[in-house]
């Protein structure tokens, strides 16, 4: 079985980020990039399933410009066995990505394909269901456990209420929680190695995939700054506060 | 606690920018080693550094190592980061690959230790020391001893330490009195060690001491010391450690800074003679520490580089954050917006940038005095590398005094405060001047071994080579005042050459009484060249289609500041200079 793990290029968690003046996106002139987390952890899991015998190969894919490269070769250095660039200069929506994903699933006939439930820049948490129904195949969100059993799996998911157990038949897309795995350290030598394995580079027209989009950005804006509280005597008080405020 | 993050960005332009690494590397022959490959390296050194080692840095400070029945018990949390540490294999980052190393330049190293020793000094002083000793005993052990020895301390299984001091030989390594007597295959020790840095510890299942001592009829002095290699247990028919050896470590040293670092006594042979092994030729043991020097100087020099980035990201956190103005409207601001605040805090920046600068100019220095072809080429990198090493090792450390302070007085009263952390940075910074050859060694080590006995040709190439960047600058208009402030200062560096030349020869107390303004009136010509050459860069990027335009103008207007604040400082220690021996001498030792 072949294991698909998607991996998005993302501004770092650890940077404050900056929202451009005019509004028109956010600052990555210069800043720290890393692997989207949640897509650590998805990948994390297909190695595992991987070591345990579970699976024979694990292929990183990500869709962008040549930049996102080097989060490939991260993967790569954490164990992929190769990678695939989607290459395109356009900032794919999720729809877009889950179409030009879909191609690459009917190329290489994977088994599952794992993928972080929403990458942590626009927080869409789309792609996963998206190709889940463009590719007619179950699908389990949000996994923090998962259980493999010859032609079906067991997913742990994290919802409102607490935790749901559901089995979904394979091949299936599974998106994957923060609860899930720990993920591994880089060893050095893999990060050497990572150089010498395969990453091919597809272009997006060739998947004869579009770069539309359906959806449309306004414009960004930082949250408004914190303002002053006051504090309340007691329930009533913080009723009649709120009231005043026209919030309830 | 604050967190740490690793400074790429400007490390990404050191490499780019002013080393030309992909060049250096494609020069030296080394087709697998480029600045993709290095970024994606520092990526998970910061990572590991970040998330595992820097959070157990005030905990090492409040808990320092201890000594019980067993011996030296670590700071908690250490065992399990050095695993990680040894499981990712940053041990074998620079060692050679016939050891299960990884080969990579000592410039790579250099950057990579950065982050160890941003993240905790304490904890980096051991595989540094490892590190090291490896060199040691590539450089002069033999077959047997490296095919027995090398692998498990490349990986990090073993961990080591260098036994040079004894409480009457400090600087003074003539007056090592230890024993060595031969017996079979092997020698017995004895003696006693002290300011054994990690010298035992539960991280590792061995520990090899490197000991300085004497045969039995050695000659006296530096010429009859010979160098041992000691395991903590002795190895079995399987070169797995087995039985104990007969050293310990007798007691533990309360310092001002670096708690988490066991600073032990060691106690050779209480018990009949501790089993030891030759390294290298007998009597010829300090060669086989001098190997070492110019890594082991420079290597304390980034340290001191990697406090003083601590410290200023702890102290810009709590500037941006900390308020204390007050707006007409009512609203406040952090104490960011003043004014002196903000000149402290460009003070640590520009500072740390400049430190960093040159100790990396200097690492790689010492990877192309490995990696040229033509033999004049290799001979003029040693002896760049040999005159940059007691700069980098004296100045970034003295500098860094300052910048650690600054950094608690960012905080003001808070800063006093150990809760802050600030204060420990400070402290932990105390001892970079003074390990591996104090500040004052350093002073005479460049103005005799490296000026003096070379007749001052060696500094005038730098100087010139100075001067050239200087020139360039000034055909950029924006750059005209930086570039005469580094002019003026190349001419104040001739002009104490030129004095120190003329009058050294005098009496023998000028240069020793000179020599520590001069080391620093170098460092900061240094560090004002290589703040020149990164405002140069950065001015011909931003005329260009750029790169990352608020790094590049924040470059440039750092180097403007090291000009006007800190580049200055050449006149006034050339004026010292100048100056003399004869008032620090004048007083006889009874006035005092």
């Amino acid at each position: 079985m072949k294991i698909l793990v998607g991996i998005k290029r993302v501004v770092d968690y650890n940077v404050r980020i900056r929202v451009l003046s005019d509004g028109s996106g956010v600052d990555t002139d210069g800043v720290k990039m890393s692997v989207n987390p949640f897509d650590e952890i998805a990948l994390e899991e297909a190695l595992r399933i991987r070591d345990a015998g579970n699976a024979e190969e694990v292929i990183v894919v990500s869709a962008g410009g040549d930049e996102c490269q080097q989060q490939l070769r991260t993967g790569l250095a954490m164990g992929a066995d190769r990678a695939i660039q989607i290459q395109t200069s356009a900032d794919l929506q999720p729809l877009s990505t889950a179409r030009a994903f879909l191609k690459i699933i009917e190329r290489e006939d994977p088994g599952l394909v794992l993928l972080g439930k929403q990458a942590i820049d626009d927080d869409n948490s789309q792609t996963a269901q998206m190709l889940a129904a463009l590719w007619d195949r179950p699908q389990a969100t949000f996994a923090s456990k998962l259980e493999l059993d010859g032609q079906s799996a067991t997913v742990t998911r994290e919802v409102d209420a607490g935790l749901e157990t559901i089995e979904v038949d394979l091949p299936a897309v599974i998106s994957v929680d923060l609860r899930l795995n720990e993920p591994r350290f880089v060893k050095l030598p893999d990060i050497m190695k990572a150089k010498r394995k395969p990453l091919d580079v597809i272009p997006l027209e060739e998947l004869g995939v579009a770069a539309e989009g359906n959806l449309e950005v306004g414009h960004y804006a930082p949250p408004p700054q914190r303002e002053k509280g006051i504090m309340v005597e007691d329930a009533a008080q913080l009723v009649e506060e709120l009231k005043n405020r026209g919030l309830i | 606690m604050t967190v740490y993050n690793h400074p790429y960005k400007d490390v990404e332009f050191l490499f780019s920018e002013l080393l030309d690494f992909d060049r250096m590397c494609q020069e030296a022959g080394l087709e697998d080693i480029n600045q993709e490959l290095v970024s994606a390296i520092l990526d998970e050194a910061g990572r590991l550094g970040t998330e595992v080692i820097a959070p157990l840095n005030a905990i090492g400070d409040r808990n320092g190592a201890t000594l019980g029945e067993d011996g030296v018990q670590e700071t908690p949390g250490f065992a399990d980061a050095y695993r990680q540490y040894v499981d990712s294999g940053w041990p074998s980052l620079t060692a050679g690959e016939t050891y299960g190393g990884q080969g990579m330049p000592k410039l790579v190293g250099a950057a990579v230790a950065e982050i160890w020793q941003s993240s905790s000094l304490a904890f980096s002083l051991c595989p540094l020391l490892t590190g090291g000793a490896i060199e040691a005993i590539a450089a002069h052990g033999s077959d047997e001893l490296k095919e027995t020895y090398l692998p498990d301390m490349v990986s990090g299984q073993w961990t080591a330490t260098m036994n040079l001091t004894e409480s009457a030989a400090g600087s003074d390594l003539a007056a090592v009195a230890s024993r060595a007597v031969p017996e079979g295959d092997h020698y017995l020790i004895s003696g006693q060690k002290i300011f054994i840095s990690w010298g035992d510890h539960q991280m590792a299942e061995n520990i090899i001491h490197l000991v300085l001592a004497r045969l039995p009829n050695a000659p006296g002095g530096v010429k009859g010391i010979s160098l041992f290699l000691v395991p903590k247990f002795l190895l079995d028919e399987n070169g797995r450690p087995g039985q104990r050896n007969d050293v310990y470590c007798v007691s533990l040293e309360h310092k001002l800074g670096i708690h988490a670092s066991p600073t032990c006594v060691m106690n050779f042979g209480d018990n009949g003679g501790a089993v030891g092994y030759l390294v290298g030729e007998p009597h010829n043991g300090l060669a086989a520490m001098f190997t070492m020097m110019n890594d082991a100087r420079q290597g304390t020099g980034m340290q001191g580089l990697s406090l003083s980035e601590r410290s200023y990201q702890q102290a810009l956190e709590y500037a941006k954050e900390r308020l204390q103005g007050t707006r007409s409207d009512g609203t406040r601001y952090p104490i960011i917006e003043f004014p002196d605040v903000r000149r402290m805090l460009m003070m640590m920046k520009s500072a740390t940038e400049a430190m960093r600068g040159l100790a990396y100019k200097a690492a790689a220095e010492i990877d192309l005095s490995h990696w040229a072809k033509d033999p004049r080429e290799a001979r003029r990198h040693a002896e760049r590398t040999s005159l940059y090493t007691p700069i980098v090792k004296g100045w970034i450390t003295e500098l860094a005094q300052e910048i650690t302070s600054l950094g608690i007085q960012v905080h003001g009263g808070m800063g006093y405060v150990e809760e802050t952390g600030s204060a420990q940075h400070f402290r932990d910074a105390r001892i970079t001047t003074i390990y591996e050859g104090t500040t004052g060694i350093q002073g005479l080590d460049l103005v005799g071994r490296k000026i003096l006995a070379n007749k001052g040709e060696i500094l005038r190439d730098l100087l010139d080579e100075i001067e050239v960047t200087a020139d360039a600058m000034s055909a950029d208009d924006s750059l005209a005042g930086q570039a005469s402030a580094l002019k003026q200062a190349v001419d104040n560096g001739r002009e104490a050459r030129a004095w120190l030349l003329d009058h050294a020869a005098e009496n023998r107390d000028v240069a020793g009484g000179v020599s520590v303004n001069f080391m620093l009136l170098m460092g900061y010509i240094c560090g004002g060249w290589v703040m020149g050459q990164a405002a140069l860069k950065a001015c011909s990027l931003l005329a260009g289609d750029g790169g990352n335009e608020s790094f590049l103008r924040a470059k440039r207007v750092t180097a403007q500041f090291y000009s006007d604040h800190l580049l200055p400082r050449v006149g006034s220690h050339l004026a010292t200079v100048k100056a003399g021996a004869d008032s620090i001498m004048a007083l006889d030792v009874e006035q005092f």
